[in-house]
Protein backbone atom coordinates (compact mmCIF):
# COMPACT_ATOMS: atom_id res chain seq x y z
CA UNK A 1 0.00 0.00 0.00
CA UNK A 2 0.93 3.66 -0.17
CA UNK A 3 3.70 4.95 2.01
CA UNK A 4 2.55 8.57 1.74
CA UNK A 5 1.33 10.48 4.76
CA UNK A 6 -1.71 11.79 2.91
CA UNK A 7 -4.91 11.80 4.95
CA UNK A 8 -7.16 10.32 2.26
CA UNK A 9 -10.27 10.02 4.43
CA UNK A 10 -13.52 11.70 3.53
CA UNK A 11 -16.86 12.21 5.15
CA UNK A 12 -20.40 12.17 3.76
CA UNK A 13 -22.68 13.36 6.54
CA UNK A 14 -21.87 11.15 9.53
CA UNK A 15 -20.29 8.42 7.39
CA UNK A 16 -16.52 8.25 7.28
CA UNK A 17 -14.66 6.56 4.41
CA UNK A 18 -10.94 5.66 4.24
CA UNK A 19 -10.70 7.11 0.74
CA UNK A 20 -12.98 9.07 -1.58
CA UNK A 21 -13.28 6.60 -4.49
CA UNK A 22 -16.70 4.98 -4.92
CA UNK A 23 -18.41 3.06 -7.66
CA UNK A 24 -21.40 4.71 -9.36
CA UNK A 25 -24.86 3.24 -9.03
CA UNK A 26 -25.75 1.16 -12.06
CA UNK A 27 -22.12 0.71 -13.13
CA UNK A 28 -20.97 -1.90 -10.64
CA UNK A 29 -24.06 -4.15 -10.40
CA UNK A 30 -24.03 -5.20 -6.74
CA UNK A 31 -20.29 -5.67 -6.41
CA UNK A 32 -19.84 -9.39 -6.95
CA UNK A 33 -18.62 -9.23 -10.55
CA UNK A 34 -16.19 -6.40 -9.77
CA UNK A 35 -14.64 -8.25 -6.84
CA UNK A 36 -12.67 -10.45 -9.28
CA UNK A 37 -10.64 -7.37 -10.20
CA UNK A 38 -9.84 -5.80 -6.82
CA UNK A 39 -10.79 -6.23 -3.15
CA UNK A 40 -13.94 -4.15 -2.76
CA UNK A 41 -12.86 -2.92 0.66
CA UNK A 42 -9.89 -1.12 -0.93
CA UNK A 43 -12.15 1.61 -2.30
CA UNK A 44 -14.22 4.01 -0.21
CA UNK A 45 -17.53 2.28 -0.88
CA UNK A 46 -19.56 0.32 -3.39
CA UNK A 47 -22.66 2.21 -4.51
CA UNK A 48 -25.12 -0.49 -5.48
CA UNK A 49 -27.43 -0.43 -8.50
CA UNK A 50 -30.57 1.60 -7.75
CA UNK A 51 -33.07 -0.90 -6.40
CA UNK A 52 -36.85 -0.62 -6.42
CA UNK A 53 -39.54 -2.11 -4.21
CA UNK A 54 -40.34 -4.99 -6.56
CA UNK A 55 -38.24 -7.12 -8.92
CA UNK A 56 -37.93 -5.40 -12.27
CA UNK A 57 -37.22 -6.74 -15.75
CA UNK A 58 -35.90 -3.49 -17.13
CA UNK A 59 -36.43 -2.41 -20.70
CA UNK A 60 -36.32 -4.19 -24.03
CA UNK A 61 -33.07 -4.33 -25.98
CA UNK A 62 -31.22 -2.62 -27.56
CA UNK A 63 -30.46 -0.89 -24.29
CA UNK A 64 -27.12 0.62 -25.19
CA UNK A 65 -25.21 2.53 -27.85
CA UNK A 66 -21.60 3.61 -27.89
CA UNK A 67 -21.24 7.33 -28.50
CA UNK A 68 -18.15 9.56 -28.93
CA UNK A 69 -16.29 9.33 -25.60
CA UNK A 70 -19.35 7.92 -23.93
CA UNK A 71 -22.36 5.71 -24.11
CA UNK A 72 -26.11 5.92 -24.07
CA UNK A 73 -28.08 3.50 -21.93
CA UNK A 74 -31.68 2.69 -21.19
CA UNK A 75 -31.52 -0.31 -18.88
CA UNK A 76 -34.69 0.64 -17.06
CA UNK A 77 -33.54 -0.27 -13.55
CA UNK A 78 -33.48 -4.05 -14.01
CA UNK A 79 -33.06 -5.50 -10.56
CA UNK A 80 -34.05 -8.02 -7.89
CA UNK A 81 -36.27 -5.78 -5.77
CA UNK A 82 -35.39 -4.55 -2.30
CA UNK A 83 -36.29 -7.71 -0.36
CA UNK A 84 -34.06 -9.98 -2.45
CA UNK A 85 -31.35 -7.31 -2.43
CA UNK A 86 -31.33 -7.07 1.36
CA UNK A 87 -31.46 -10.85 1.75
CA UNK A 88 -28.72 -11.74 -0.76
CA UNK A 89 -26.69 -8.88 -2.21
CA UNK A 90 -26.15 -6.67 0.83
CA UNK A 91 -24.99 -9.48 3.16
CA UNK A 92 -22.57 -10.64 0.45
CA UNK A 93 -21.04 -7.14 0.29
CA UNK A 94 -20.76 -6.92 4.06
CA UNK A 95 -19.16 -10.36 4.23
CA UNK A 96 -16.62 -9.33 1.59
CA UNK A 97 -15.51 -6.25 3.46
CA UNK A 98 -17.19 -3.64 1.26
CA UNK A 99 -18.56 -0.44 2.72
CA UNK A 100 -21.88 -0.02 0.99
CA UNK A 101 -23.99 2.91 -0.10
CA UNK A 102 -27.41 1.56 -1.05
CA UNK A 103 -29.09 3.36 -3.95
CA UNK A 104 -32.87 3.32 -4.12
CA UNK A 105 -35.26 4.38 -6.88
CA UNK A 106 -39.03 4.68 -6.73
CA UNK A 107 -41.94 5.64 -8.92
CA UNK A 108 -43.74 7.44 -6.10
CA UNK A 109 -42.97 9.27 -2.87
CA UNK A 110 -44.51 6.30 -1.01
CA UNK A 111 -42.18 3.83 -2.75
CA UNK A 112 -39.13 5.87 -1.75
CA UNK A 113 -40.42 6.01 1.84
CA UNK A 114 -41.03 2.25 1.95
CA UNK A 115 -37.61 1.50 0.44
CA UNK A 116 -35.78 3.73 2.89
CA UNK A 117 -37.60 2.17 5.87
CA UNK A 118 -36.34 -1.24 4.78
CA UNK A 119 -32.76 -0.05 4.20
CA UNK A 120 -32.69 1.75 7.58
CA UNK A 121 -33.09 -1.56 9.39
CA UNK A 122 -30.45 -3.42 7.38
CA UNK A 123 -27.02 -3.88 8.93
CA UNK A 124 -23.88 -2.79 7.13
CA UNK A 125 -25.14 0.24 5.21
CA UNK A 126 -22.92 3.34 5.24
CA UNK A 127 -25.31 5.73 3.51
CA UNK A 128 -28.44 5.87 1.41
CA UNK A 129 -28.40 7.25 -2.14
CA UNK A 130 -31.81 8.46 -3.23
CA UNK A 131 -31.89 8.27 -7.01
CA UNK A 132 -34.48 10.85 -7.95
CA UNK A 133 -32.92 11.42 -11.36
CA UNK A 134 -33.02 8.20 -13.39
CA UNK A 135 -33.80 9.35 -16.94
CA UNK A 136 -35.15 5.97 -18.03
CA UNK A 137 -38.52 6.15 -16.36
CA UNK A 138 -41.84 5.64 -18.08
CA UNK A 139 -42.88 9.25 -17.72
CA UNK A 140 -40.48 12.19 -17.82
CA UNK A 141 -42.76 13.79 -15.25
CA UNK A 142 -41.43 11.13 -12.85
CA UNK A 143 -37.92 12.54 -12.87
CA UNK A 144 -38.35 13.96 -9.40
CA UNK A 145 -35.02 15.80 -9.60
CA UNK A 146 -36.33 17.93 -12.46
CA UNK A 147 -38.92 19.57 -10.22
CA UNK A 148 -38.23 21.33 -6.93
CA UNK A 149 -41.50 20.32 -5.28
CA UNK A 150 -41.25 16.66 -6.28
CA UNK A 151 -37.60 16.51 -5.23
CA UNK A 152 -38.48 18.00 -1.83
CA UNK A 153 -41.38 15.61 -1.27
CA UNK A 154 -39.22 12.53 -1.90
CA UNK A 155 -36.37 13.68 0.33
CA UNK A 156 -38.73 14.74 3.14
CA UNK A 157 -40.40 11.32 3.04
CA UNK A 158 -37.04 9.53 3.10
CA UNK A 159 -35.86 11.73 5.95
CA UNK A 160 -39.02 10.89 7.94
CA UNK A 161 -38.27 7.20 7.34
CA UNK A 162 -34.60 7.09 8.25
CA UNK A 163 -34.24 10.06 10.61
CA UNK A 164 -30.61 10.46 11.54
CA UNK A 165 -29.79 6.75 11.29
CA UNK A 166 -28.21 7.04 7.81
CA UNK A 167 -26.76 9.89 5.75
CA UNK A 168 -29.08 10.68 2.84
CA UNK A 169 -27.46 11.47 -0.50
CA UNK A 170 -29.77 12.86 -3.18
CA UNK A 171 -28.74 12.03 -6.75
CA UNK A 172 -29.39 14.95 -9.06
CA UNK A 173 -29.99 15.33 -12.77
CA UNK A 174 -28.03 17.84 -14.86
CA UNK A 175 -31.05 18.16 -17.18
CA UNK A 176 -32.41 21.21 -15.34
CA UNK A 177 -32.16 24.93 -15.85
CA UNK A 178 -30.87 25.67 -12.36
CA UNK A 179 -29.27 22.75 -10.54
CA UNK A 180 -28.38 24.99 -7.57
CA UNK A 181 -32.02 25.61 -6.74
CA UNK A 182 -32.78 21.85 -6.82
CA UNK A 183 -29.73 21.19 -4.66
CA UNK A 184 -30.81 23.80 -2.12
CA UNK A 185 -34.30 22.33 -2.07
CA UNK A 186 -33.19 18.76 -1.28
CA UNK A 187 -30.69 19.91 1.33
CA UNK A 188 -33.36 21.95 3.12
CA UNK A 189 -35.64 18.90 2.88
CA UNK A 190 -33.14 16.85 4.88
CA UNK A 191 -30.51 15.46 2.49
CA UNK A 192 -27.03 15.28 3.99
CA UNK A 193 -25.22 15.26 0.68
CA UNK A 194 -25.61 15.26 -3.09
CA UNK A 195 -24.57 12.87 -5.84
CA UNK A 196 -24.09 14.54 -9.17
CA UNK A 197 -24.38 14.21 -12.01
CA UNK A 198 -26.71 11.49 -13.24
CA UNK A 199 -26.72 10.90 -17.02
CA UNK A 200 -27.99 13.44 -19.53
CA UNK A 201 -30.93 12.47 -21.71
CA UNK A 202 -29.82 11.71 -25.23
CA UNK A 203 -30.67 9.83 -28.42
CA UNK A 204 -28.86 7.95 -31.16
CA UNK A 205 -30.48 7.27 -34.52
CA UNK A 206 -29.23 4.25 -36.42
CA UNK A 207 -28.58 5.48 -39.95
CA UNK A 208 -28.99 1.96 -41.41
CA UNK A 209 -32.40 1.24 -39.90
CA UNK A 210 -33.15 4.97 -39.91
CA UNK A 211 -34.84 4.63 -36.50
CA UNK A 212 -33.79 5.45 -32.93
CA UNK A 213 -31.19 2.86 -31.93
CA UNK A 214 -32.48 2.20 -28.41
CA UNK A 215 -35.74 0.32 -27.91
CA UNK A 216 -36.61 3.07 -25.43
CA UNK A 217 -35.69 5.69 -28.06
CA UNK A 218 -33.99 7.92 -25.47
CA UNK A 219 -31.29 6.99 -22.99
CA UNK A 220 -28.88 8.42 -20.46
CA UNK A 221 -25.57 9.74 -21.77
CA UNK A 222 -22.49 9.03 -19.65
CA UNK A 223 -18.72 8.93 -20.01
CA UNK A 224 -15.99 11.54 -20.56
CA UNK A 225 -18.26 13.35 -23.05
CA UNK A 226 -20.26 14.73 -20.11
CA UNK A 227 -17.37 15.52 -17.75
CA UNK A 228 -17.36 19.30 -18.34
CA UNK A 229 -21.06 19.34 -17.47
CA UNK A 230 -20.27 17.54 -14.20
CA UNK A 231 -17.44 19.93 -13.38
CA UNK A 232 -19.70 22.93 -13.99
CA UNK A 233 -22.60 21.52 -11.95
CA UNK A 234 -20.37 20.56 -9.00
CA UNK A 235 -18.61 23.93 -9.11
CA UNK A 236 -21.91 25.85 -9.06
CA UNK A 237 -23.41 23.83 -6.21
CA UNK A 238 -20.24 23.88 -4.12
CA UNK A 239 -20.06 27.62 -4.56
CA UNK A 240 -23.62 28.02 -3.29
CA UNK A 241 -23.29 25.49 -0.43
CA UNK A 242 -19.60 24.92 0.36
CA UNK A 243 -20.32 22.81 3.45
CA UNK A 244 -22.54 20.27 1.68
CA UNK A 245 -20.65 17.10 0.69
CA UNK A 246 -20.91 16.24 -2.98
CA UNK A 247 -20.29 12.81 -4.51
CA UNK A 248 -18.96 13.88 -7.89
CA UNK A 249 -19.28 11.77 -11.02
CA UNK A 250 -19.38 12.19 -14.76
CA UNK A 251 -16.85 10.60 -17.09
CA UNK A 252 -13.96 10.12 -14.70
CA UNK A 253 -11.41 7.84 -16.42
CA UNK A 254 -8.19 8.83 -14.62
CA UNK A 255 -6.91 10.23 -11.34
CA UNK A 256 -6.51 13.58 -13.07
CA UNK A 257 -10.18 13.55 -14.06
CA UNK A 258 -11.12 12.74 -10.45
CA UNK A 259 -8.89 15.60 -9.25
CA UNK A 260 -10.75 18.00 -11.53
CA UNK A 261 -14.05 17.12 -9.86
CA UNK A 262 -12.44 17.40 -6.41
CA UNK A 263 -11.14 20.89 -7.24
CA UNK A 264 -14.67 21.82 -8.32
CA UNK A 265 -15.99 20.73 -4.93
CA UNK A 266 -16.50 16.95 -4.79
CA UNK A 267 -15.82 15.21 -1.46
CA UNK A 268 -15.98 11.79 -3.08
CA UNK A 269 -15.73 10.52 -6.64
CA UNK A 270 -17.87 7.82 -8.23
CA UNK A 271 -16.39 5.81 -11.08
CA UNK A 272 -19.11 4.82 -13.54
CA UNK A 273 -18.75 4.18 -17.26
CA UNK A 274 -14.97 3.85 -16.84
CA UNK A 275 -15.59 0.56 -15.04
CA UNK A 276 -17.11 -0.93 -18.21
CA UNK A 277 -13.98 0.09 -20.09
CA UNK A 278 -11.61 -1.04 -17.35
CA UNK A 279 -12.97 -2.92 -14.33
CA UNK A 280 -9.77 -2.06 -12.46
CA UNK A 281 -10.46 1.66 -12.97
CA UNK A 282 -11.68 2.41 -9.41
CA UNK A 283 -8.50 1.09 -7.79
CA UNK A 284 -6.23 2.60 -10.47
CA UNK A 285 -7.91 6.00 -10.17
CA UNK A 286 -7.57 5.85 -6.40
CA UNK A 287 -3.80 5.36 -6.74
CA UNK A 288 -3.47 8.04 -9.42
CA UNK A 289 -5.44 10.57 -7.36
CA UNK A 290 -3.37 9.81 -4.28
CA UNK A 291 -0.13 10.36 -6.22
CA UNK A 292 -1.47 13.56 -7.74
CA UNK A 293 -2.50 14.99 -4.34
CA UNK A 294 0.91 14.15 -2.96
CA UNK A 295 2.70 15.75 -5.88
CA UNK A 296 0.64 18.94 -5.48
CA UNK A 297 1.63 19.09 -1.82
CA UNK A 298 -1.69 18.27 -0.20
CA UNK A 299 -1.45 16.45 3.12
CA UNK A 300 -5.22 16.13 3.54
CA UNK A 301 -7.63 15.16 0.78
CA UNK A 302 -10.24 17.45 2.34
CA UNK A 303 -8.01 20.48 1.70
CA UNK A 304 -8.26 19.85 -2.04
CA UNK A 305 -12.06 19.76 -2.06
CA UNK A 306 -13.25 22.91 -3.82
CA UNK A 307 -9.70 24.25 -4.10
CA UNK A 308 -10.55 25.80 -7.49
CA UNK A 309 -12.84 28.24 -5.63
CA UNK A 310 -10.02 29.91 -3.65
CA UNK A 311 -9.57 33.63 -4.05
CA UNK A 312 -6.94 35.03 -6.41
CA UNK A 313 -3.65 35.82 -4.75
CA UNK B 1 -12.80 -10.81 4.19
CA UNK B 2 -11.47 -8.07 1.94
CA UNK B 3 -9.94 -10.11 -0.87
CA UNK B 4 -10.23 -10.45 -4.60
CA UNK B 5 -12.61 -13.24 -5.51
CA UNK B 6 -11.68 -15.75 -8.17
CA UNK B 7 -12.87 -14.94 -11.66
CA UNK B 8 -11.71 -13.63 -14.99
CA UNK B 9 -8.22 -12.22 -15.46
CA UNK B 10 -7.45 -8.79 -16.91
CA UNK B 11 -4.12 -8.60 -18.73
CA UNK B 12 -2.14 -6.66 -21.32
CA UNK B 13 -1.70 -9.38 -23.92
CA UNK B 14 0.99 -9.23 -26.59
CA UNK B 15 -0.13 -10.00 -30.12
CA UNK B 16 1.96 -12.93 -31.41
CA UNK B 17 0.51 -12.79 -34.90
CA UNK B 18 -2.32 -11.31 -36.95
CA UNK B 19 -3.17 -13.18 -40.14
CA UNK B 20 -5.89 -12.31 -42.62
CA UNK B 21 -8.20 -15.26 -43.26
CA UNK B 22 -10.79 -14.44 -45.90
CA UNK B 23 -12.83 -11.54 -44.59
CA UNK B 24 -11.51 -12.08 -41.06
CA UNK B 25 -8.41 -11.54 -38.99
CA UNK B 26 -6.97 -14.40 -36.99
CA UNK B 27 -5.17 -13.01 -33.94
CA UNK B 28 -2.96 -15.05 -31.63
CA UNK B 29 -2.37 -13.46 -28.23
CA UNK B 30 -0.05 -14.35 -25.40
CA UNK B 31 -2.60 -14.78 -22.64
CA UNK B 32 -1.14 -16.57 -19.64
CA UNK B 33 -3.74 -17.00 -16.92
CA UNK B 34 -6.53 -16.97 -19.50
CA UNK B 35 -5.45 -19.72 -21.91
CA UNK B 36 -4.99 -22.35 -19.18
CA UNK B 37 -8.55 -22.09 -17.87
CA UNK B 38 -10.49 -21.30 -21.07
CA UNK B 39 -13.09 -23.83 -22.20
CA UNK B 40 -14.87 -24.03 -25.58
CA UNK B 41 -17.63 -21.43 -25.63
CA UNK B 42 -15.84 -18.93 -23.37
CA UNK B 43 -15.06 -15.49 -24.73
CA UNK B 44 -12.78 -12.53 -24.07
CA UNK B 45 -13.58 -8.81 -23.89
CA UNK B 46 -10.99 -6.49 -25.42
CA UNK B 47 -10.71 -2.74 -25.02
CA UNK B 48 -10.28 -0.46 -28.02
CA UNK B 49 -7.64 2.23 -28.38
CA UNK B 50 -5.26 3.75 -25.85
CA UNK B 51 -5.95 5.23 -22.41
CA UNK B 52 -7.61 8.30 -23.96
CA UNK B 53 -9.77 6.36 -26.40
CA UNK B 54 -13.13 7.73 -27.48
CA UNK B 55 -14.47 4.16 -27.84
CA UNK B 56 -15.03 3.03 -24.27
CA UNK B 57 -16.88 -0.21 -24.66
CA UNK B 58 -15.14 -3.56 -24.86
CA UNK B 59 -15.57 -5.81 -27.86
CA UNK B 60 -16.25 -9.46 -27.18
CA UNK B 61 -14.80 -12.39 -29.13
CA UNK B 62 -15.34 -16.11 -28.74
CA UNK B 63 -12.10 -17.92 -28.02
CA UNK B 64 -11.14 -19.94 -31.08
CA UNK B 65 -8.17 -21.88 -29.74
CA UNK B 66 -6.59 -21.85 -26.29
CA UNK B 67 -3.18 -23.43 -25.87
CA UNK B 68 -1.86 -23.62 -22.35
CA UNK B 69 1.73 -24.53 -23.27
CA UNK B 70 3.84 -23.40 -26.18
CA UNK B 71 6.83 -21.28 -27.15
CA UNK B 72 4.96 -18.18 -25.91
CA UNK B 73 3.41 -19.75 -22.81
CA UNK B 74 -0.39 -19.75 -22.76
CA UNK B 75 -1.91 -18.34 -25.95
CA UNK B 76 -5.43 -17.74 -27.17
CA UNK B 77 -6.64 -17.21 -30.71
CA UNK B 78 -9.61 -15.13 -31.78
CA UNK B 79 -11.30 -14.44 -35.11
CA UNK B 80 -12.09 -10.77 -35.65
CA UNK B 81 -14.58 -9.59 -38.26
CA UNK B 82 -13.87 -5.91 -38.86
CA UNK B 83 -17.20 -4.19 -39.36
CA UNK B 84 -17.44 -1.30 -36.91
CA UNK B 85 -14.78 1.20 -35.86
CA UNK B 86 -13.81 -0.81 -32.77
CA UNK B 87 -13.45 -4.24 -34.37
CA UNK B 88 -11.61 -2.62 -37.29
CA UNK B 89 -9.13 -1.03 -34.86
CA UNK B 90 -8.51 -4.41 -33.23
CA UNK B 91 -8.16 -6.13 -36.62
CA UNK B 92 -5.50 -3.60 -37.65
CA UNK B 93 -3.17 -4.29 -34.70
CA UNK B 94 0.15 -5.91 -35.55
CA UNK B 95 2.51 -8.36 -33.86
CA UNK B 96 4.13 -7.14 -30.61
CA UNK B 97 1.41 -4.58 -29.91
CA UNK B 98 -0.61 -5.23 -26.77
CA UNK B 99 -4.32 -5.52 -26.21
CA UNK B 100 -6.10 -5.20 -22.87
CA UNK B 101 -7.95 -8.49 -22.53
CA UNK B 102 -10.38 -9.81 -19.90
CA UNK B 103 -11.14 -13.50 -19.86
CA UNK B 104 -12.12 -16.20 -19.91
CA UNK B 105 -15.71 -14.97 -19.70
CA UNK B 106 -19.12 -16.58 -19.83
CA UNK B 107 -20.17 -20.20 -19.59
CA UNK B 108 -18.94 -23.06 -21.77
CA UNK B 109 -20.58 -25.65 -23.99
CA UNK B 110 -21.78 -28.60 -21.92
CA UNK B 111 -20.14 -31.86 -22.93
CA UNK B 112 -22.07 -35.11 -22.40
CA UNK B 113 -20.19 -37.73 -20.37
CA UNK B 114 -20.96 -40.49 -22.87
CA UNK B 115 -20.20 -40.55 -26.59
CA UNK B 116 -22.86 -38.79 -28.68
CA UNK B 117 -23.64 -37.99 -32.28
CA UNK B 118 -23.14 -34.22 -32.36
CA UNK B 119 -23.97 -31.67 -35.02
CA UNK B 120 -22.04 -28.40 -34.81
CA UNK B 121 -23.44 -25.46 -36.77
CA UNK B 122 -21.58 -22.21 -37.27
CA UNK B 123 -22.68 -19.05 -39.00
CA UNK B 124 -19.86 -16.86 -40.38
CA UNK B 125 -17.00 -16.68 -37.88
CA UNK B 126 -19.35 -18.24 -35.33
CA UNK B 127 -17.81 -21.54 -36.38
CA UNK B 128 -14.55 -20.58 -34.62
CA UNK B 129 -15.37 -21.80 -31.07
CA UNK B 130 -16.89 -24.99 -32.51
CA UNK B 131 -13.52 -26.40 -33.64
CA UNK B 132 -12.04 -26.80 -30.13
CA UNK B 133 -15.44 -28.13 -29.06
CA UNK B 134 -15.17 -30.72 -31.83
CA UNK B 135 -11.76 -31.76 -30.52
CA UNK B 136 -13.16 -32.19 -27.03
CA UNK B 137 -16.15 -34.18 -28.25
CA UNK B 138 -13.91 -36.48 -30.27
CA UNK B 139 -11.77 -37.10 -27.21
CA UNK B 140 -15.01 -38.45 -25.67
CA UNK B 141 -15.42 -40.72 -28.71
CA UNK B 142 -18.33 -38.71 -30.04
CA UNK B 143 -19.16 -38.50 -33.70
CA UNK B 144 -18.88 -34.86 -34.86
CA UNK B 145 -20.57 -33.48 -37.95
CA UNK B 146 -20.17 -29.82 -38.77
CA UNK B 147 -22.08 -27.43 -40.97
CA UNK B 148 -20.81 -23.94 -41.67
CA UNK B 149 -22.76 -21.22 -43.41
CA UNK B 150 -22.01 -17.67 -44.45
CA UNK B 151 -23.12 -15.03 -46.91
CA UNK B 152 -20.21 -15.80 -49.24
CA UNK B 153 -17.04 -17.91 -49.51
CA UNK B 154 -14.72 -15.34 -47.92
CA UNK B 155 -16.93 -15.35 -44.81
CA UNK B 156 -16.78 -19.12 -44.30
CA UNK B 157 -14.43 -19.84 -41.44
CA UNK B 158 -13.32 -23.47 -41.78
CA UNK B 159 -9.52 -23.75 -41.62
CA UNK B 160 -7.79 -26.87 -42.89
CA UNK B 161 -6.56 -27.86 -39.43
CA UNK B 162 -10.11 -27.48 -38.10
CA UNK B 163 -11.50 -29.81 -40.74
CA UNK B 164 -9.37 -32.58 -39.28
CA UNK B 165 -11.22 -32.38 -35.98
CA UNK B 166 -14.60 -33.28 -37.47
CA UNK B 167 -15.89 -36.42 -39.15
CA UNK B 168 -17.77 -34.50 -41.81
CA UNK B 169 -18.07 -30.91 -42.90
CA UNK B 170 -20.71 -29.34 -45.11
CA UNK B 171 -20.75 -25.72 -46.22
CA UNK B 172 -23.50 -23.46 -47.47
CA UNK B 173 -23.19 -19.91 -48.77
CA UNK B 174 -26.06 -17.60 -49.56
CA UNK B 175 -24.48 -16.53 -52.86
CA UNK B 176 -23.34 -20.06 -53.75
CA UNK B 177 -19.64 -19.15 -53.96
CA UNK B 178 -18.75 -22.12 -51.76
CA UNK B 179 -20.62 -25.34 -50.97
CA UNK B 180 -24.33 -25.46 -51.60
CA UNK B 181 -26.30 -22.31 -52.29
CA UNK B 182 -28.57 -21.22 -49.49
CA UNK B 183 -28.63 -20.97 -45.73
CA UNK B 184 -26.84 -23.42 -43.49
CA UNK B 185 -30.16 -24.35 -41.88
CA UNK B 186 -31.47 -25.47 -45.29
CA UNK B 187 -28.89 -28.28 -45.19
CA UNK B 188 -30.81 -30.31 -42.63
CA UNK B 189 -34.39 -29.19 -42.92
CA UNK B 190 -36.35 -31.92 -41.11
CA UNK B 191 -33.19 -33.95 -41.18
CA UNK B 192 -31.98 -34.12 -37.61
CA UNK B 193 -31.83 -37.87 -37.80
CA UNK B 194 -29.05 -39.74 -36.05
CA UNK B 195 -28.17 -36.60 -34.07
CA UNK B 196 -28.24 -36.51 -30.26
CA UNK B 197 -27.19 -32.92 -29.66
CA UNK B 198 -26.68 -29.71 -31.63
CA UNK B 199 -24.17 -26.98 -30.81
CA UNK B 200 -24.59 -23.69 -32.60
CA UNK B 201 -22.90 -20.31 -32.77
CA UNK B 202 -23.88 -17.54 -35.13
CA UNK B 203 -26.51 -14.93 -35.85
CA UNK B 204 -29.77 -14.91 -33.88
CA UNK B 205 -31.85 -15.88 -36.93
CA UNK B 206 -29.80 -19.02 -37.46
CA UNK B 207 -29.96 -19.94 -33.76
CA UNK B 208 -33.70 -19.49 -33.71
CA UNK B 209 -34.19 -21.64 -36.82
CA UNK B 210 -31.99 -24.38 -35.36
CA UNK B 211 -33.84 -24.27 -32.04
CA UNK B 212 -37.14 -24.80 -33.85
CA UNK B 213 -35.72 -27.73 -35.82
CA UNK B 214 -34.12 -29.19 -32.67
CA UNK B 215 -37.25 -28.86 -30.58
CA UNK B 216 -39.30 -30.61 -33.28
CA UNK B 217 -36.78 -33.47 -33.34
CA UNK B 218 -36.50 -33.64 -29.54
CA UNK B 219 -32.82 -32.72 -29.71
CA UNK B 220 -31.11 -30.24 -27.39
CA UNK B 221 -29.61 -27.23 -29.15
CA UNK B 222 -26.91 -25.39 -27.21
CA UNK B 223 -26.81 -21.89 -28.65
CA UNK B 224 -23.97 -19.40 -28.22
CA UNK B 225 -25.73 -16.07 -28.68
CA UNK B 226 -24.35 -12.82 -30.03
CA UNK B 227 -25.86 -9.98 -28.01
CA UNK B 228 -24.42 -6.51 -28.01
CA UNK B 229 -22.35 -6.05 -24.82
CA UNK B 230 -20.88 -2.99 -23.17
CA UNK B 231 -18.66 -4.54 -20.49
CA UNK B 232 -18.71 -8.32 -20.99
CA UNK B 233 -18.35 -8.98 -17.26
CA UNK B 234 -21.88 -8.64 -15.91
CA UNK B 235 -21.92 -5.04 -14.72
CA UNK B 236 -23.95 -3.12 -17.25
CA UNK B 237 -27.10 -5.23 -17.93
CA UNK B 238 -27.19 -4.34 -21.63
CA UNK B 239 -26.73 -7.83 -23.17
CA UNK B 240 -29.89 -9.39 -21.72
CA UNK B 241 -32.36 -11.64 -23.49
CA UNK B 242 -35.54 -13.40 -22.33
CA UNK B 243 -34.86 -16.98 -21.21
CA UNK B 244 -37.20 -19.41 -19.46
CA UNK B 245 -35.59 -20.83 -16.31
CA UNK B 246 -36.01 -24.28 -14.74
CA UNK B 247 -39.08 -23.12 -12.82
CA UNK B 248 -40.68 -21.94 -16.06
CA UNK B 249 -40.23 -18.24 -15.32
CA UNK B 250 -38.99 -15.97 -18.11
CA UNK B 251 -36.11 -13.82 -16.93
CA UNK B 252 -33.98 -11.20 -18.65
CA UNK B 253 -30.59 -12.94 -18.40
CA UNK B 254 -27.19 -11.47 -19.18
CA UNK B 255 -25.57 -13.22 -22.13
CA UNK B 256 -22.13 -12.37 -20.74
CA UNK B 257 -22.53 -14.08 -17.37
CA UNK B 258 -25.50 -16.46 -17.55
CA UNK B 259 -24.55 -17.11 -21.21
CA UNK B 260 -23.36 -16.81 -23.90
CA UNK B 261 -24.53 -20.43 -24.20
CA UNK B 262 -28.21 -21.08 -23.61
CA UNK B 263 -30.52 -24.00 -24.23
CA UNK B 264 -32.20 -23.02 -27.50
CA UNK B 265 -35.54 -24.34 -26.23
CA UNK B 266 -35.41 -21.94 -23.26
CA UNK B 267 -34.58 -18.76 -25.18
CA UNK B 268 -37.67 -16.77 -26.12
CA UNK B 269 -36.45 -16.03 -29.63
CA UNK B 270 -39.57 -14.17 -30.72
CA UNK B 271 -39.38 -12.07 -27.55
CA UNK B 272 -35.88 -10.72 -28.19
CA UNK B 273 -36.13 -6.96 -28.38
CA UNK B 274 -39.20 -7.00 -26.12
CA UNK B 275 -40.10 -7.80 -22.54
CA UNK B 276 -42.36 -10.84 -23.16
CA UNK B 277 -45.61 -10.82 -21.18
CA UNK B 278 -45.18 -12.58 -17.85
CA UNK B 279 -41.43 -11.91 -17.65
CA UNK B 280 -40.17 -11.73 -14.06
CA UNK B 281 -40.44 -8.09 -13.01
CA UNK B 282 -42.23 -6.99 -16.19
CA UNK B 283 -44.12 -3.70 -15.96
CA UNK B 284 -47.64 -4.33 -14.73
Amino acid sequence: MSTSSLDFTTQLGTALFPNPILTASGCAANGKELSAFFPLGDIGAVVTKSVMNHPRSGRATPRMAETPSGMLNAIGLQGPGIDNFLREDLPWLVEHGARTIVSIAGESVEEFAALSRKVRNAPGVSALEVNISCPNVENRGLVFACDRTSAREVIEAVKRSVGNSLPIIAKLSPDVTDIVSIAEEVISAGADGLAMINTLLGMVINTETMRPHLANKTGGLSGPAIRPVAVRAIFQVHQAMPKVPIVGMGGVLTGNDAFELVLAGASAISIGTATFHDPSAPIRIKQELEELLNSRGFTRFSDAVGYAHRSQS
Amino acid sequence: MNEKTSGPVQAECEIISNRKVGAYHHLTLAAPGIAEVARPGNFVAISVGDSRTSMLLRRSFAIYQATSRGPFGGTIEIIVAPHGDGSTWIAQRVAHERLNVIGPLGNAFKIPKDPVRALLVGGGYGSAPLFPLAELLRQKNSRVEMAVGASSAERVFAPVEGKRSVHSLVIATEDGTLGSKGRVTDLFDNALTNIDIVYACGPMGMLKALSVIGTAAGVTVQCAVEESMACGIGLCMTCVLPVRDKEGVIKMLRSCVEGPIFDGAAVQWDGIGTIPPGTYGAPK
